[in-house]
């Protein structure tokens, strides 16, 4: 299996390239090499090492949204809320005593009992990703309400879009 | 092990007269011509100086609201009749009045009395009907109802509805969150009752065909049952709680099945019918798409329900025992929650009409479509039991109010409300005396 190895191949590259080795020293680093041979018209750079400094924390990356929001008529999971749904995914599969309830809902137009459907495939696109991410069956429920919960009330675009949503509701 | 979160969760189950109706009746769009009619005041036959009930503004009322006649003022009368031998036939003629109203309500006992009512042709000078009738103060209201309704019926042809019910759903903002009640009421929007309130959504009320109970969706403990309550007790089944979504309920014409939706664990909404008593439940419909919103026809044969499964919600109906279901609708990107009339001539829907949601009503021999709402986001017909008129849901700024209107379109009355958003009126079937 050629294509097999290959990827085996690659991967070990990926491996050791990511190892932590033995520092080298950066030739073009600190200026002048010490003991080198000086030639004409050379000189050196002579700033401060600076320090390695450490990453500030998304103040909004450790809280994770408990709410997706989706297009008119759409039950397709925005490319920018897969994360949310991944890392809801990891929480309960490395806690097998989670359990969440998925709630979806629908603006107001149309008809009441068919939002509920349109409410229902949402919670259940985001059941699915949740499932194929490590939860499991009985970790999640799911329910539907419809246009019957808004949280905008109001009949225009800015408000259908705040209510077309489902929402992720620990019930232990 | 599931850990249920107890939340402080208030479900009254009530029968409680309220004092005051909250629906206060405006017609906001007549036929063009409404017959001029007169509705003389009854004569009182009693030693007791107390009328129960205004027997003849009640009637006078009902025949306003109905959009096609229009009693004239009692300052307009020539004379007051109250006994047949007393009419002159020349003072209504004069008037213009083509019909003429009067009656007596005598107190026979300490809580009873009765009501006599007759109706003239003033062209014919003759009687077209007259009818006596016992009552007692709880049931005069009902009784001078019904005598509208025999007039109505007399001078138009079509059975009247005025002694009808309507049940809705209200939604009320308190401190945290709304409010939701299953209210009953006359059609007039007289004698409310909350049957049953709840701080959880409550949807899709349906009349049982006797007009007992109501059968509908309530989503105490964040999940969706379907319950059947009794009218006069108050008492309440759960007849479906599965896992998913349980919802959209209809009786069937005989009383002893619901057609239902059924989600289970994966989502797949189909229709389902539910034999009450056994509570064994028929899968009718088995597509991927959300299949929904069922009623029956009134021979009891198919089932009528919305379906997306051809990309948008069309009508399809099948037959109540199985089989493949037939598209019904091809008229516009989105038609839904079809009801039809009790004659089986018209099939009601929520159809899309270039962007506002109106209710449609479809000739169901000829296929013809015609809009009768002009709201934007009207939806919930439900036909009154004489098949004449529809009442639905529509917004007024934010608030849901009702409307009814005439199956042709020409007839249209506003049923405007206090505080609450109201919405899901459904008509009750005629009473059974």
């Amino acid at each position: 299996m050629p294509q097999y190895k290959l990827i085996v191949v690659i991967l070990a590259a990926v491996l050791l390239a990511g190892c932590p080795g033995q520092p080298l020293s950066d030739p073009d680093a600190t200026g002048a090499v010490p003991g080198g041979d000086a030639g004409p018209n050379t000189g050196g750079i002579g700033d401060d090492p600076i320090g390695r400094g450490e990453q500030i924390p998304d103040p909004y990356g450790s809280e994770l949204s408990n709410i997706i929001y989706f297009a008119f008529d759409s039950s397709e999971i925005r490319a920018a809320d897969t994360d949310i749904v991944a890392r809801h995914a990891a929480q309960m599969a490395n806690n097998s005593r989670m359990e969440i309830r998925l709630e979806g809902h629908a603006d107001e137009r149309g008809s009441r009992e068919y939002n509920i459907g349109l409410g229902e495939r949402r919670s259940q696109a985001v059941r699915r990703l949740l499932l194929i991410q490590g939860a499991s069956v009985g970790q999640i429920s799911t329910v539907s309400f419809g246009e019957e919960r808004p949280v905008a009330i109001g009949s225009s675009e800015g408000e259908y879009a705040q209510n077309r949503r489902v929402e992720f509701k620990y019930t232990n | 092990m599931l850990r249920h979160t107890f939340k402080t969760l208030i479900i009254a189950v009530l029968l409680l007269s309220t004092a005051q109706a909250e629906l206060i009746i405006e017609i906001t769009r007549g036929a063009g011509s409404r017959t001029p009619v007169a509705v003389v005041p009854f004569a009182w036959v009693s030693p007791s100086p107390r009328v129960p009930l205004d027997v003849a503004e009640v009637v006078s009322a009902d025949l306003t609201r109905s959009g096609r006649f229009a009693p004239i003022p009692e300052s307009d009368m020539l004379q007051k009749p109250t006994e047949g031998a007393d009419m002159d036939f020349d003072d209504w003629s004069v008037l213009g009045v083509e019909a003429v109203v009067i009656g007596r309500v005598e107190q026979t006992g300490e809580n009873a009395y009765t009501v006599e009512f007759q109706l003239f042709d003033v062209f014919r000078r003759r009687q077209l009907v007259g009818y006596r009738m016992p009552a007692s103060r709880g049931t005069m209201r009902r009784v001078a109802h019904r005598a509208a309704d025999m007039i109505y019926e007399k001078l138009t042809g079509i059975k009247g509805v005025f002694g009808t019910k309507v049940a809705y759903v209200t939604a009320e903002q308190q401190r945290d969150g709304l409010l939701y009640k299953l209210v009953v009421a006359d059609q007039d929007g007289e004698n409310e009752h909350t049957i049953m309130e709840s701080t959880d959504p409550i949807m899709s009320p349906a009349w049982s065909p006797d007009s007992r109970r109501l059968a509908y969706v309530s989503f105490e403990g964040d999940k969706s049952s379907i319950f059947v309550q009794t009218l006069r007790t108050g008492n309440r089944q759960r007849v479906s709680s599965k896992p998913g979504i349980n919802g959209a309920p209809a009786f069937s014409p005989d009383g002893r099945k619901l057609v239902l939706t059924l989600g289970g664990v994966d989502g797949n909404l189909d229709i389902h019918i539910l034999n009450i008593s056994s509570r064994e439940t028929k899968r009718l419909t088995t597509h991927r798409a959300i299949d929904t919103e069922g009623s029956w026809s009134p021979d009891g044969r198919f089932i009528y329900f919305t379906s997306d499964r051809s990309g948008g919600p069309q009508i399809y109906r099948v037959s109540a025992t199985g089989g493949t279901p037939e598209r019904i609708t091809f008229e516009g990107s989105y038609n839904a929650r079809p009801r039809l009339s009790p004659d089986g001539s018209r099939l009601a829907m929520v159809h899309n009409d270039r962007g506002d949601f109106r209710i449609a009503v479809m000739d169901v021999e000829r296929r013809d479509l015609l809009i009768v709402s002009v709201g934007r986001q009207d939806e919930s017909p439900s036909f009154a039991p004489n098949s004449d008129t529809l009442i639905y849901a529509t917004r007024q700024g934010r608030n849901g109010v009702l409307e009814s209107v005439s199956a042709d379109g020409l007839i249209r009355q506003r049923l405007a409300s206090g505080q609450a958003d109201v919405r899901e009126p459904v008509w009750s079937p005629f009473p059974r005396f």
